[in-house]
């Protein structure tokens, strides 16, 4: 499944006693499978509204459901076990783990999941080859461009096989070519494995790409169109 | 692959973690040379008050000990003698008599201990024969001799065949003189034990003293090994428990003889320890600053590792390995620089000739010859690795306290 509900959502903070509503009554639904875009001016609300699904962030009141499972509702250490097992996360400025080869970064997050070792290594393997960097599963990060870090990014995302993968700005820091590869590498897997993507972006080449796009503006959203 | 990430986060910031590396190493060498130096220090002093001054265990009669005085003999010392020299672990045994006198040259006197001894036991009990300077130590034959140490002969500015008199009270409490050839003299490195003691032979001492030859005011025992004292004290008290009243003798092990050796020795032992203690104190903070420097380096990756679903146990093993790594490499590096140390030293000695006066006089060796038993090497090993994960503590909570949410977008 991987149907997220998303009810009356509100997000305040109470910065020096004046309160901001960065997300101010959000309701939406989004089906599994769906490649859905979130846009909006900065500061209109996105990463905010992607933090709280991604459950990152705790919201001051209305409630995500996943598949039936209100995660506002789980303990802190349910919470992080159900990010590792049900959220894929694809971040900006890639933030792998600099120490760690590609295989390796892919490979981690199936080991916090338990997995044993030859298997791990096996799906990130595949997972490298897949996302068109089978040749540099050795390399570490800082030894890969920026577009071939995020590929890597994506693949330790898909790793953990989640339900949905979130991708916070993911083209922000890439050249035309290398979002281009990306996009169609995320749609790829996002047709082939039938995983949910939603990002939170300003670039209008992923919104060409999208089949969804929700529009957030002061913390509401203001459009939801669905692509044909 | 936690352990695998810790590892290779040590390496990331080379020249930090060698500079905390250097720091846990030279601090630890330190601290454990220093112990060695005190422990070879104290050992040493043990060794030559029992080899040259008191042996292991010495019987009186203990009104001899509140009251110095001649007349306050052991009685059936023979007796005595024999059924120690029966007892397993002992080596030698000797009689003495003493008694307190005055030591005088043309030029000037000087209180001295003198030291009535049987010559050929005298030497199996104590090394005072071994460490003559010049001359040489008592024989049978011969005129009237004493042996003195070096610094009573600088003191009474005498020499070898020099005479001395020796004023002393006898039996009766009258004053009584005897001219005596001094025929060798001693060093023991201990100023203080050569300025008083002087050695001459018992029967001339009992002559001169208007005593008997068999009388013994003291009976020193040396045994084959240290560590057999309390066994042979024990073994003695019962022997002797069973004939003799503990009016008549008091059996005392070193210990108990030079009691503030041994609580020197204990003091000596327990200001190593908090050295060691003060010391690693001092590196658990520049471990805490290093690695706080590393979580506040690392929030970006830290907030991603919680992001995607690292627990905080994980996170915190994973902070903790990397400080214990950080301060086990300099510890071990600094295990191995002080055990080549001890082990060189401790063969070779350390000279401190250019304090040798201070150290005499206080009657500690120039020479320390440095030791460690492997138990504080073990000891000082599981206290940098408490240290190491005491000091990961508040690190790791500052790193366990980040908000993912905000950590993964922190610019750095």
């Amino acid at each position: 499944m991987g149907v997220i509900k998303i009810s009356n959502l509100h997000k305040i903070y109470d910065e020096s006693k004046i309160p901001v509503k960065a997300v101010n009554g959000i309701d939406l639904t989004i089906k599994q499978g769906e490649f859905t875009a979130i846009v909006g001016p900065s500061g209109s609300g996105k990463t905010t509204f992607l933090n709280m699904v991604g459950g990152l962030d705790v919201p001051s009141k209305g409630k995500i459901e996943i598949d039936g499972i209100n995660i506002g509702n789980l303990p802190p250490r349910q919470l992080i076990d159900y990010r590792l097992n049900n959220i894929g996360f694809v971040f900006q400025a890639y933030n792998l783990i600099p120490v760690l080869t590609a295989q390796e970064n892919v490979a981690f997050i199936m080991q916090l999941q338990g997995k044993g070792k030859n298997e791990r290594n096996k799906i990130a393997r595949e997972l490298l080859e897949t996302v068109g960097i089978g040749d540099k599963i050795d390399r570490r990060p800082g030894d890969l461009s920026g577009g071939q870090q995020q590929r890597v990014s994506v693949a330790r995302a898909l790793a953990s096989k989640p339900k949905f993968i979130l991708a916070d700005e993911p083209t922000a820091n890439l050249d035309s070519k290398s979002t281009n590869e990306l996009l169609d590498l995320m749609l790829k897997m996002n047709k082939e494995l039938d995983t949910t993507f939603i990002f939170s972006t300003h670039d209008q080449r992923v919104m060409d790409k999208a089949r969804r796009i929700i529009t957030i503006d002061d913390g509401i959203i203001t459009s939801d169109v669905q692509k044909n | 692959m936690i352990w695998s990430i810790a590892w290779r986060n040590v390496w990331r910031n080379k020249l930090r973690s060698l500079v905390i590396m250097i720091a846990v190493t030279i601090g630890l060498s330190g601290g454990i040379i220093y112990y060695a130096f005190a422990k070879g220090l104290m050992e040493q002093r043990i060794e030559a008050a029992i080899s040259n001054e008191i042996s292991n265990i010495q019987i009186h009669n203990p009104d001899y000990l509140l009251n110095e005085e001649l007349k306050f003999i052991i009685k059936d010392p023979e007796n005595i003698i024999h059924k120690i020299n029966k007892v397993e672990g002992v080596k030698a045994v000797s009689s003495r008599i003493k008694a307190m006198g005055m030591a005088s040259t043309a030029e000037t006197g000087t209180g001295v201990m003198l030291n009535g001894i049987d010559a050929a036991n005298e030497k199996q009990v104590t090394k005072i024969s071994e460490q003559l300077t010049d001359g040489k130590y008592l024989e049978e034959k011969g005129r009237i001799p004493i042996v003195i140490g070096q610094k009573l002969a600088k003191k009474l500015n005498t020499k070898l065949r020099s005479k001395i008199v020796i004023t002393a009270a006898n039996t009766e409490g009258v004053i009584t003189y005897g001219a005596f050839k001094v025929v060798g003299i001693y060093d023991t490195e201990n100023d203080m034990f050569d300025e008083l003691n002087v050695f001459v032979r018992k029967n001339d001492l009992a002559r001169m003293l208007g005593a008997n030859t068999s009388d013994v005011n003291e009976i020193a025992v040396t045994l084959d090994t240290h560590e057999q004292t309390n066994h042979v004290l024990t073994i003695l008290n019962d022997e002797f428990s069973k004939n003799i009243s503990q009016k008549e003798i008091l059996i005392r092990p070193w210990n108990k003889i030079v009691p503030s050796l041994n609580a020197m020795i204990e003091m000596m032992d327990f200001l190593s320890y908090i050295f060691m203690v003060i010391i690693l104190i001092a590196l658990a903070f520049g471990i805490v600053n290093t690695m706080l420097m590393v979580v506040m380096e690392r929030i970006k990756e830290l907030g991603m590792l919680k992001a995607v679903g690292m627990n905080n146990k994980r996170l915190f093993r994973m902070i903790m390995l990397e400080t214990i790594f950080l301060s086990i490499i300099g510890g071990l590096f600094g295990l191995f620089i002080s055990y080549v140390t001890i082990q060189y030293y401790g063969h070779y000695g350390m000279s401190l000739a250019a304090f040798q006066e201070g150290y005499n006089a206080l009657g500690f060796s120039s020479i320390v010859y440095l030791e460690a038993e492997t138990s504080f090497y073990i000891f000082t090993t599981v206290l940098v690795i408490i240290t190491a994960i005491l000091a990961s503590i508040y690190p790791a909570q500052k790193a366990l306290k980040l908000n993912p949410a905000t950590a993964i977008r922190e610019n750095n």
